[in-house]
């Protein structure tokens, strides 16, 4: 169920995570933390205070977080690794292919702070390369929850799932979007908002902007329809088909670069199944400037109006 | 079993290795004939394992870091009845699960997919930590090759595996002095191994790792409880039972021509005598 759409409250979905690692890690002992130093950015000082054991640090060193993870998984423990997502899947990408996708384990990578969240920090500290790399690696589902309560969701459904995943979580608050009875199931795509003259597609942090831009676009007299498509692979064949054939146009939106996130991931769906005009906003392919995330996703044209005016141009290319 | 029996084993692995090699047209025989004792001695001696039930969750574990050794592991897994026999005569044909590198969802007995080298302390270190926090008496076994300690990812396991206490985790380093191409001493020399490893809060133990009584001892001891994780350096020789490739970088992945087939089994039969 959705949420009444409103954007003066906003969440770090962090806090989400953290709570229900918790409530979760007390009904099954087999839940453990890994993480690389990061117990505060990783938010695991409360699962530490209650589980000092099972949280597992093994300093700063990334590969063998991964490996540790994996091994742990081979001892029947339920490991959700917790680090930066641009060290995690930068880093140990080669851990992540080999030892849990390949050997599929039943490894949680938890992405913190992924996309633009560290936007200060500058280009090292972006993560917007993680949806490209690790969709390229089979049994490994990507996923990218909007607010809070579809990130409690998504860890209470890792927890359950027998096998590796990951899950790209952000730092920068959101608005709420769905009622706390809200399930997730992999794969499948959320309509937040019914439209008939195209569609908008977002995940993670772009979701409530796809979701104003909407509310721009019906004043303007669109009617677009928002899907939330929080799981990027296996993507949900299905919703992009459908949205296409009944709207007849497709715009999506994601923190990450142009170049194999979302938008190719939907794409590769239209261009198969239902080819209809698309437009994609992203990263454009470059190491983005100083400036916080909110920021930097305004400059590279993903505010709720710059989305608006996009879709505008889109709906002049459908026939 | 004693050491002649596991002695004779060995040689029959050695015998079953070089003749897959020889009809496979590929395979990494020098590091298999190096390797070929401790992992003999691991599943005939030392570890608990069933091979009717591989994946029994008090099993013993295994990781064959040096992946590209996979011939010398599906051998002995079929000696020990997880694989059969026969099935070694599929190695690298079309399909077959018995490819370059092991694949622990396809092969009983395997643990985990090793390959990109590095890979497999870490693992154990998680291995070793899962028995910990379940109070489980099973061992983990990593063995590495001497030129892959030049991976960083073995010098992080190391430190968090000192770092966690983890006796129950014991490290066989394969030192068989050679890598792909060219001398350990010749390239990024790591040796001695022993300081290193005892700088970094671990056990370490040297041995001759052609020799089942010092296989067989330093595997042995039950250290749980000491608080360190132990290393076994094994001083080996890569090409080991036959002589002219016995110590030879030639000999990482060069296949034997027809004589030279010949004349390494007439040795590797010799010695089984």
């Amino acid at each position: 169920m959705n949420a009444p759409f409103e954007t003066s409250k906003l969440h770090d979905c962090r806090d989400a995570f953290v709570a229900t690692l918790e409530r979760l890690g007390t009904a099954n002992e087999d839940i453990v933390a890994v993480c690389n130093d990061s117990v505060g950015s990783s938010k695991l000082a409360g699962f530490r205070d209650k589980f000092p054991e099972r949280l597992i640090n093994v300093g700063i060193a990334e590969q063998n977080m991964v490996g540790v993870g994996a091994g742990l998984a081979n001892g029947g423990k339920i490991p959700f690794v917790c680090a930066a997502s641009p060290f995690l899947t930068g880093r140990a990408l080669e851990q992540i292919k080999a030892d849990v996708a390949y050997s599929e384990t039943n490894v949680k990578l938890v992405g913190i702070s992924s996309g633009l969240a560290y936007g200060e920090l500058g280009a090292t500290h972006h993560s917007i390369e993680d949806f490209a790399w690790i969709r390229a690696l089979p049994n490994v589902p990507v996923i990218a929850p909007a607010d809070r309560v579809e990130t409690a969701a998504v860890i209470e459904w890792a927890a359950n799932f027998e096998g590796g995943c990951f899950l790209r979580l952000s730092r920068v608050g959101v608005p709420d979007l769905f009622l706390e009875d809200h399930n997730f199931d992999l794969g499948r795509a959320n309509v937040l908002r019914q439209g008939s003259d195209l569609t908008l597609i977002a995940n993670g942090t772009l979701t409530h902007r796809a979701m104003s831009a909407a509310e721009i676009l019906d004043a303007k007299g669109v009617s677009a329809r928002v899907l939330n498509m929080a799981t990027v692979r296996p993507i949900d064949t299905t919703a992009i088909t459908t949205a296409a054939k009944e709207t007849g146009a497709i715009l999506t939106c994601e923190e990450h670069t142009l170049f194999g996130g979302l938008g190719s991931a939907v794409a590769e769906v239209v261009v198969d199944a239902c080819p209809v005009p698309m437009k994609r906003l992203g990263v454009p392919g470059v190491f983005a400037p100083t400036g916080s995330a909110n920021f930097l996703l305004d400059e590279f044209g993903m505010s709720p109006d710059a989305i608006a005016d996009s879709a505008t141009a889109l709906l002049k290319r459908k026939g | 079993m004693d050491s002649r029996d596991l002695r004779i084993i060995a040689n029959r692995v050695r015998q079953r290795d070089l003749q897959a090699v020889f009809e496979a047209g590929a395979g990494h025989i020098g590091g298999e004939l190096s390797v070929t004792d401790l992992l003999t001695a691991l599943y005939f001696k030392i570890m608990s394992v069933d091979p009717a039930a591989p994946l029994d969750p008090d099993r013993d574990r295994l990781v064959l870091s040096k992946g590209h050794t996979a011939l010398a592991l599906y051998v002995v897994l079929a000696e020990r009845g997880f694989i059969p026999k026969d099935e070694i005569s599929t190695f690298l044909k079309p399909h077959s699960r018995l490819n370059g590198h092991p694949n622990r969802t396809k092969v009983p007995g395997v643990e985990t997919n090793t390959g990109p080298l590095g890979h497999g302390l870490p693992i154990g270190v998680g291995m070793a930590k899962a028995a910990k926090l379940n109070n489980a008496s099973w061992r983990t076994f990593v063995i590495t090759g001497d030129g892959e300690m030049q991976e960083g990812s073995n010098w992080e396991a190391i430190m968090s595996a000192a770092q966690f206490k983890l006796d129950n985790l014991t490290l066989i380093i394969d030192h068989n002095r050679l890598q792909q191409g060219a001398r350990l001493a010749d390239t990024n020399d790591i040796a001695p191994l022993r300081p290193k490893l005892e700088a970094f809060g671990w056990d370490v133990e040297e041995i001759d790792g052609h020799d089942m009584d010092e296989i067989c001892s330093a595997l042995a001891d039950d250290r749980v409880g000491l608080g360190k994780p132990k290393c076994i350096v094994a001083h080996t020789n890569k090409g080991h039972g036959v002589s002219f490739m016995s110590d030879n970088v030639a000999w990482h992945h060069k296949v034997p021509n027809e004589e030279q087939y010949k004349q390494a089994m007439i040795e590797l039969e010799e010695a089984a005598l």
